[in-house]
């Protein structure tokens, strides 16, 4: 499992991006496993979510699109689900498998004391998964 | 990069972009601005975004941009786009998450100078009330039949469970149910998150406010429409919260796979779409419909919950009759309507996003007394300045599809606005101005401050000028709600 919030810093990172009416973010990965995971670790950060200290929860996941693109949004808004639908966030995630049509992961977390944002969902806009010198970036826009 | 010199004028107020402007548009783009307007929307990719819409398959006459607009995700917030029956296109993505956003005012005949010593209580009454802010559950947990039922018939189970009066459903667009919804077609995620939030104002751009009838422009239609210079007023502006979310959530995410299978190129993905005869469009229509009807049954809910509110403060004799309603009208919808399209009337799929019908003189869908005036339309400012309730025009018709504006519009980002807006002296500010606020989140609050909205005003003299909308009268708020 990878902590999304360990001391260690996890390869890539993310960055709010200015966007008229709703939010965006920026996120860069050497590869696509770990671009999946900033895109995570980026979406807990800009909802606020504070862990509370209950025992942990598993979770696991199996998502199909039809091209990185669309398991990207589909990733997020499977988060987002957990979030609305049980109150349940994850901090500990293994991406098991990651292929352009097929993602499964095993997610660890806990609910969630606070959350400071609300989010409808993730976007598909002006979406675009493209591969840079260091790896794979994206931007991802959000509905708030 | 589009530029004002790309467009011809064709008024003082309409401005086109040819389908000569590039080679993938299928029909021209009509911006409704006067010349600042313009040059505001040039500012971000709002108009590139109606570009993007005008390149969908199936469309017929124009893509119509409202003087509001901004930038949004796939289609620009104040589009309009028109899709032929049987073939068209249907876009979850030109509809929005939020299915059904939309706006009711309760007028009363309070008098504002009278009721002054009380507007605190009753912002907190109605902060008690209104359930609102981040993931807030609401008074009622729906079981799955009762979820159902409120999908099928909307403001109708509002009115049989006691929370509704004939009249509210009278002076609700569409009399608050939209006919051929199919419960079926909504996932149960989207139900999950649907069944606490009926009566919950949600949070972002979504408020309850108290407002103060400040001018009156068409006495005989305020008259009509119960609106009293120097009176209270109500406004709500919320939509179908996490039920419609996740419908528009998983719709977009299942038309990826629809435009490969019917062969629909897309200049960006967000405006997936489907044939509105193939049976992925049929479902997601269905499935919006119940979003919908959520929607009406949610702002019904919370119209209940504000007269309760009145009540407490105002006492018995502020009853219902009190706080009657003015109009309840959508501003994200997908709606079959017939229009003159190259002057023959067409059954046609007319997308509004962050744009409402305005129906002139003569409506059916309208309640008997407003018919001959045409179809009421709210548009609510930023928080702390003035909204406005106009009426639909005739003249609108060729040039809108019957739409108009809905809001102010957004000029600054949320992220700008939290950097250089404090909530905690932004509240301060309006407390001085005499808006009594109370707000679940401060950062919330500096998100939706009023600099980081358009002048509705001008939005307002624009489209009257442009005659797709003909005032009525000014609101002014004395207290606002927000999650």
């Amino acid at each position: 499992m990878t902590d999304l919030f360990s001391s260690v810093a996890l390869p890539g990172g993310f960055e709010e991006v200015e966007h008229t009416a709703d939010w965006a973010y920026h996120i860069w990965a050497p590869d696509y496993v770990h671009l999946f995971l900033q895109a995570a670790r980026g979406l807990y950060a800009l909802l606020g979510a504070e862990w509370s200290p209950e025992p942990g929860t598993t979770r696991r996941v199996k998502l199909q699109g039809v091209d990185y693109e669309s398991l990207l949004i589909a990733w997020l808004n499977e988060l987002l689900f957990y979030r609305y639908g049980e109150n349940l966030g994850f901090n500990q995630i293994d991406i098991t498998h990651l292929a352009p049509t097929c993602l499964e992961a095993t997610l660890g977390g806990s609910p969630i004391t606070q959350w400071s944002k609300d989010i409808k969902a993730a976007t598909y806009h002006n979406l675009a998964i493209t591969p840079t010198d260091d790896g794979v970036e994206a931007t991802i826009v959000l509905d708030v | 990069m589009i530029t004002k010199q790309d467009f011809n004028r064709l008024t003082d107020y309409i401005w086109e972009l040819p389908t000569t402007f590039h080679a993938q548009m299928t029909v021209p783009v009509w911006v409704f601005a006067d010349e600042d307007l313009l040059e505001d929307a040039l500012g971000d990719l709002s108009l590139q975004q109606a570009v993007n819409v005008a390149q969908l398959p199936g469309l017929v006459g124009h893509v119509a941009i409202m003087p509001d607009v901004h930038q949004g995700y796939g289609m620009p917030i104040g589009g309009v786009m028109v899709s032929r029956l049987p073939d068209g296109i249907i876009s979850p993505g030109a509809v929005g998450y939020d299915i059904n956003c939309g706006v009711r005012v309760l007028a009363s005949t309070i008098d504002y100078a009278s009721a002054q010593p009380w507007l605190a209580d009753l912002a907190s009454a109605l902060y008690r009330y209104c359930p609102s802010g981040v993931g807030k559950g609401g008074p009622l947990a729906l079981t799955p039949p009762v979820m159902d039922q409120v999908c099928l018939e909307g403001s109708g189970w509002a009115l049989e469970q006691g929370y509704a009066t004939e009249e509210d459903l009278a002076r609700t667009e569409e009399f608050g149910c939209l006919a051929g919804a199919d419960p079926q077609s909504a996932s149960s995620r989207a139900k999950t998150r649907g069944h606490d939030q009926l009566g919950t104002l949600g949070a972002g751009n979504h408020f309850l406010e108290v407002d103060v009838v400040e001018q009156v422009f068409d006495r005989e239609a305020a008259a009509t429409m119960g609106l009293h210079q120097g009176c209270l007023a109500v406004q709500i502006h919320c939509g179908s919260r996490g039920f419609g979310h996740q419908i528009c959530t998983d719709y977009v995410q299942q038309f990826q796979l629809a435009v490969l299978q019917y062969g629909i190129h897309l200049p960006d993905r967000e405006l997936v779409c489907a044939p509105l005869n193939s049976p992925p469009g049929e479902a997601y229509l269905g499935a919006m419909k119940a979003a919908a009807n959520f929607a009406f049954a949610n702002r019904q809910l919370l119209a209940y919950q504000a007269r309760r509110s009145f009540a407490e403060v105002f006492g018995s004799t502020s009853d219902r009759s009190s706080l009657r309603q003015v109009y309840d009208i959508a501003h994200n919808m997908a709606k079959l309507e017939t229009h003159i399209i190259d002057g023959q009337p067409q059954e046609v799929c007319v997308h509004r996003k962050g744009a409402t019908r305005a129906f002139g003189p003569g409506f059916e869908g309208l309640p008997t007394e407003y018919r001959p005036l045409g179809q009421p339309v709210l548009v609510p400012g930023s928080m702390g300045t003035e909204s406005w309730i106009l009426l639909g025009t005739a003249a609108n018709e060729p040039l809108t599809y019957g739409s108009t504006c809905h809001g102010a519009g957004r000029v600054m980002s949320r992220h700008q606005a939290k950097r250089t807006i404090r909530g905690h002296q932004l509240r301060q500010d309006l407390e001085q101005e005499g808006v009594r606020v109370r707000a679940g989140s401060m950062a919330g609050l500096a998100e939706e401050a009023p600099q980081a909205y358009k002048d509705v005003s001008r939005v307002v003299e624009t489209v009257s000028r442009a005659g797709i909308a003909h005032r009525v009268a000014r609101l002014r708020p004395v207290a606002v709600i927000k999650g």
